[in-house]
């Protein structure tokens, strides 16, 4: 069948094509809706099965709803075991890592981008090869470092590793902000009187605020979800994160799934809620994030 | 202003920090792990120098040698998936309703820890209980595979959650470059009667090449480092049936602890991605660039 189109006017042929892209928009529009649904069912399962009791769970059909909801799921593995705690390290560790990161990248990116130095280039050459290296090939001396400074089993050697590996993707998101950013303005401030120190702070770091709440949104993303780091540095209980916490407490309810579930969404919930508040930033924030790459 | 702009102590306070700290936990790891790779060492005791010994030993290891094969199955089944993001991304750029809504469902496993994804889709999995033989079994399927516990099919049952987890953030960079390209172009195809393909393949495509060849890098090099969801689903198994370069080299450093080998397949990591992004560079080098701001 031909579809290329003739360039002269010949309405039966418009016409056939109209209804041609009808049916194929249809059929398109329903594969999209099917990927969307095979994406999301998955987690609705999770959600359901987090309200069901093992007897509910393999005797009812999979995606039915129980009549009454087990909410003391919940309860049960937020009061039982450690991820109270869990959680709140994955806050404190997520949040100081982050303000580390954003803070420390617009710095580089402001040295890099507006100030005038022999070796900016190469400096900046140093942060972008940083993407490429896998976090596998530095964990062994990671490791074997960490445990000479005795920083073994101490949130200071994650937080230090996230800031490391974040710093690449966070000044390659700042670079185009800045580079963008108007000179008058700088001029305006030295003519001021204003020292580079004051200009950073009070005009720059205001200025490119919409695109350091992107950053965060990534480094947040990253460091809650982080793994290997956590599962490799930490060994007791009080320092690990949820990601880690999750997998060990399972361990220990292989059989409960209804608590599992539970502990799963515990565990998504908060990434869920911040993605619901501003997933346009996050969806743009991962855009501009690797198409600038 | 030139004289604020050069201060050198401002430059080292705001660029030495992180300089300092990607040098300590990118860098200087890197030289490390190809030191190390040239002794015995247990990772405590003292550590002999044995040179390419473990070289030698990488080359004849069968074990090595089919978790490198199934890192490069991995690599090969994500960049085929590319196209089928990039043909999802052509249709929802199309004016579509509700495009912006679809494009965030697809993204929301992308959210997700390895962990939480790693947990669910081994429930999913289970062979009795779980909700994908829980769905054959009412379709009549008598006996259907255990499908994490089988050799000829564990990689494949494992690539699936990594194409759910990952198909949302590709299928966004897509969309958000086809968004980039200027109607007008569009437009005057058209005009000229071109059709939705021509227009797909002549003007959409190349106008995007920049962001495909980042794309194979990104999922090339991503799936020659994948670790977690393997890690924690089967942990290489059954019978290192999904062991890939980075869980065994884990294992060889964290198990049995023989830190000198781990390193040896840590570095042979390394060079695997480094030459990896520099073929698909190579490849994919245009000799112009095509702009159209």
């Amino acid at each position: 069948m031909k579809v290329a189109a003739a360039p002269g006017y010949n309405p039966g042929r418009v016409n056939e094509r109209k209804i041609l892209q009808g049916t194929g928009y249809t059929l398109m529009y329903l594969g999209l809706i099917l990927v969307a649904l095979v994406q999301i069912f998955p987690l609705v399962w999770l959600l359901i099965f987090s309200l069901k009791n093992n007897q509910e769970i393999f005797n009812m059909a999979p995606f039915s709803i129980p009549a009454h909801p087990h909410w003391e799921n919940y309860v049960n593995v937020w009061t039982n075991g450690n991820i109270a705690q869990y959680f709140v390290n994955s806050v404190l560790i997520t949040a100081i890592a982050l303000a580390l990161t954003v803070l420390l990248a617009s710095f580089v990116t402001y040295a890099v981008t507006r100030m005038r130095w022999k070796g900016r280039s190469f400096v900046l050459g140093l942060f972008m090869v940083g993407l490429m290296i896998p976090v596998h090939s530095t964990l062994i001396p990671l490791f074997s470092l960490f445990l000479k400074l005795h920083l073994t089993d101490s949130p200071i050697s994650i937080i230090l590793s996230y800031v490391a590996f974040n710093l690449p993707t966070t000044i390659m998101i700042l670079l185009g902000f800045y580079y963008a950013l108007p000179k008058e303005v700088e001029e305006a401030a030295i003519i001021d009187g204003c020292s580079v120190n004051t200009m950073f702070f009070r005009i720059i770091l205001p200025m490119t605020s919409s695109v350091l709440a992107t950053t965060a949104i990534i480094n947040m993303i990253y460091n809650w979800n982080e793994f290997i780091f956590v599962n490799t540095f930490i060994s007791s209980d009080k320092y690990k994160t949820l990601t880690v916490g999750v997998q060990n407490f399972i361990g220990q309810y292989t059989t409960d799934w209804g608590a599992i579930g539970a502990t799963l969404m515990i565990s998504i919930l908060p990434i869920l809620i911040v993605f619901l508040l501003l997933s346009d930033r996050i969806v743009e924030g991962i855009a501009a994030g690797s198409v600038k790459g | 202003m030139e004289k604020v702009m050069s201060n050198k102590l401002v430059i080292a306070l705001y660029v030495l920090p992180s300089l300092l700290l990607i040098m300590g936990i990118i860098y200087m790891p890197i030289v490390l792990t190809g030191y190390y790779g040239l002794n015995e060492w247990n990772g405590i005791g003292k550590m002999t120098f044995i040179g390419l010994e473990n070289y030698k030993h990488l080359i004849q290891d069968s074990t090595f040698w089919s978790s490198a094969f199934h890192s490069f199955e991995l690599a090969l089944f994500s960049g085929i998936s590319l196209i089928g993001y990039l043909l999802i991304a052509l249709v929802l750029s199309g004016k579509i309703k509700g495009a912006n809504l679809l494009r965030k469902i697809y993204l929301i496993p992308m959210l997700l820890s390895s962990v939480a994804i790693a947990q669910l889709w081994m429930k999913i999995y289970h062979p009795t209980n779980g909700v994908l033989n829980t769905l054959l079994m009412s379709l009549g399927v008598d006996n259907p595979p255990a499908w994490l516990a089988e050799p000829s099919i564990v990689l494949l049952a494992l690539f699936v959650p990594i194409i759910w987890q990952y198909a949302g953030f590709y299928i966004l960079i897509y969309y958000a470059a086809l968004k980039n390209i200027p109607e007008s172009l569009m437009e005057a195809a058209r005009i000229d009667g071109a059709n939705p393909w021509q227009i797909a393949t002549r003007i959409k495509l190349p106008l995007m090449s920049e962001v495909i060849k980042v794309t194979i890098v990104l999922s090339v090099v991503g799936s020659l480092k994948y670790f977690d969801l393997i890690y924690v689903m089967t942990d290489g198994g059954p019978n290192g049936a999904s062991e890939v370069m980075a869980s065994y080299m884990y294992h060889k450093a964290f198990r049995s602890f023989d830190f000198g080998y781990g390193s040896a397949i840590g570095f042979f990591l390394l060079l695997v991605c480094l030459v990896a992004t520099y073929l698909i560079r190579k490849a994919t080098a245009s000799k112009e660039t095509i702009q159209y701001s």
